[in-house]
């Protein structure tokens, strides 16, 4: 018998030991220069302090009545604008995707739509919506227009990529019967591809009413307007009541909308 | 799928009449809800503007070429603290979202009736209140500056890390903590060897998914005083200095193109 002990030690995470130093001492190096490198006001900080405690308190109650009618207007100003914008950017983003995906389009398409794709991502909604308001004007239009463009990105890189996922002897078979291109894509595709573009349209209609309620903040129309308004005339209690609503709302989407998704599935 | 007989000779359709109809029937509702709702916005829309809008575009763009290349030295301060308020709101973000997706899961939750409904309450409130609203509410109590833009994304970061993340934890393989259970093991030796080790990846890729999202609204936060190159974009909006907001565009392209990059770097190599 020896009397070594046998000790069992959870394996290190990272198994190059100077792989793992190496990116503790980088990652203990960054956050020290963000830390000399940011501009903290403490001062302000504790003066913001009574102000936040103020600010929280002007929430409550909250006050769904004074304002009621904008309020309400603003939502379904906000619906409007989500129902129409996930139409529209849908139906754009069909071709587009298709144009994505790799076993569909030829290269040059390919790498247009893929472009397309990257710009939309690359430009968060609020930022579009500042454009699209100094070209067409306040309201809910251009805030239409910016949720329409920034869905293409979402939708159609994901879609995309559930295209090229497709079962290939399904769209071959179909291929086979001599179908032409709209055919094919119609028979061969488009079923395989339907319950995911089911639940990514449900997702996407989520997501664009919750941007709705930013993009009014920079006049892009719907509930974001009255919540900047209320902000502006200093009204924290009808403030607080346009969050709620907003948060109400959203869950009530986000539970219909997974619920839904799961039956689909 | 029937097949049709007519007169004399078969054709096929996808549908019978009566799943026809019904498809015709659904399609006819949502052109009749989306006309209704585009009647609705159209009505509060000034349709001189929007037709006159490609002269405006062209106009701008006019102005914004050529940019002001110059301008991009005083833009590498700003776009420091938007990577900035980007990792650390997402290191904070996610350090929140543990103990809460833990509460929220089904199988680890310590208690059902109390804690869970309200760590589900935290993360969902916190995923429905958009960032720049989280930073408008933060500005004014922090103080316009980075560390607003830190906490909003923070705050927004937790509800999405928290949801995803205690799905994680509900999915997994029970017969693993069985194992260590039957070892005669506690639950913190649970937790750390049983369940930790199989959400692991799950939480890398969580974490590094909102990363790439946060650079992105790390982008805006500025546009209401939190800090990041948001706030060179506002005042540069505000000046009308367009030869300056399009290098600013193309910075935040070349950000945002930048942490897509290195995002897909590293999940290749943690799978």
């Amino acid at each position: 018998m020896n009397d070594k002990k046998v000790i069992w030690k959870r394996k290190p995470l990272i198994k190059n030991r100077l792989l793992r130093i190496g990116l503790i001492l980088l990652i203990s190096t960054y956050l020290l220069s963000v830390f000399l490198t940011t501009e903290i006001d403490w001062q302000r900080i504790l003066e913001g302090i009574p102000r936040g405690k103020n600010f929280i308190f002007a929430f409550f109650p909250p006050d769904f009545i004074t304002r009621s009618d904008e309020i309400l207007a603003g939502i379904f100003e906000s619906l409007w604008m989500t129902i129409v914008a996930t139409i529209v950017g849908i139906l754009i983003s069909i071709p587009v995707s298709l144009g994505a995906a790799k076993n569909i389009a030829p290269k040059f398409v390919y790498f247009l739509s893929r472009g397309v794709i990257t710009l939309s991502r690359s430009f968060q909604e609020v930022i579009l919506a500042i454009f699209f308001v100094k070209l067409m004007g306040f309201g809910p239009f251009a805030g239409m227009v910016t949720l329409s463009l920034s869905t293409i990105g979402f939708f159609a890189k994901l879609l995309s990529e559930d295209i090229e996922d497709i079962n290939k002897s399904q769209a071959e078979a179909i291929k086979s019967t001599g179908s032409s291109w709209f055919q094919w894509v119609n028979y061969g595709v488009q079923p395989q591809v339907m319950p995911r573009f089911i639940g990514l349209s449900l997702y996407r209609l989520d997501i664009n009413f919750r941007e709705s309620a930013v993009i009014g903040i920079v006049g892009g129309g719907g509930i974001g307007s009255t919540l900047n308004t209320a902000f502006d005339r200093y009204e924290f209690e009808t403030a607080a009541a346009v969050l709620i609503v907003i948060i109400s709302i959203v869950m009530i989407v986000e539970y219909t909308s997974s619920h839904l998704r799961k039956l689909i599935k | 799928m029937p097949i049709i007989k007519q007169k004399d000779y078969k054709t096929w359709k996808k549908f019978d009449r009566k799943r026809d109809l019904q498809n015709w029937l659904c399609w006819f509702l949502g052109t009749l809800i989306f006309s209704f709702c585009f009647g609705l916005i159209s009505s509060k829309t000034i349709w001189f503007y929007v037709f006159d809008s490609h002269n405006e575009a062209l106009d701008l763009l006019g102005r914004m070429f050529p940019p002001e290349t110059n301008y991009f030295l005083t833009l590498i301060k700003p776009i420091w603290d938007t990577l900035n308020i980007a990792t650390i709101g997402t290191t904070i973000g996610t350090l929140i979202a543990i103990p809460l997706a833990f509460l929220s899961a089904n199988n680890t939750t310590p208690s059902k009736k109390f804690l869970r409904p309200l760590a589900l309450f935290c993360i969902v409130s916190s995923r429905s209140i958009n960032s720049v609203i989280w930073a408008l509410l933060l500005v004014a109590v922090v103080g316009p500056g980075v560390l607003a833009g830190i906490i909003a994304i923070g705050l927004r970061s937790i509800g999405f890390c928290g949801k995803l993340l205690y799905e994680a934890i509900e999915e997994i393989d029970e017969n693993q903590i069985e194992a260590i259970e039957a070892t005669g093991a506690n639950k913190a030796q649970i937790m750390t060897f049983g369940i930790v080790p199989q959400i692991l990846p799950a939480f890398t890729s969580i974490s590094i998914y909102r990363w790439d999202i946060n650079i992105r609204e790390a982008t805006v936060v500025g546009l209401v005083g939190a800090g990041g190159i948001g706030i060179e974009l506002d005042a540069q909006i505000g000046d009308l200095a367009w030869a300056k907001v399009s290098v600013i565009l193309l910075a935040i392209v070349v950000a945002v193109v930048f942490s897509e990059w290195i995002t897909a770097k590293i999940r290749k190599a943690i799978i």
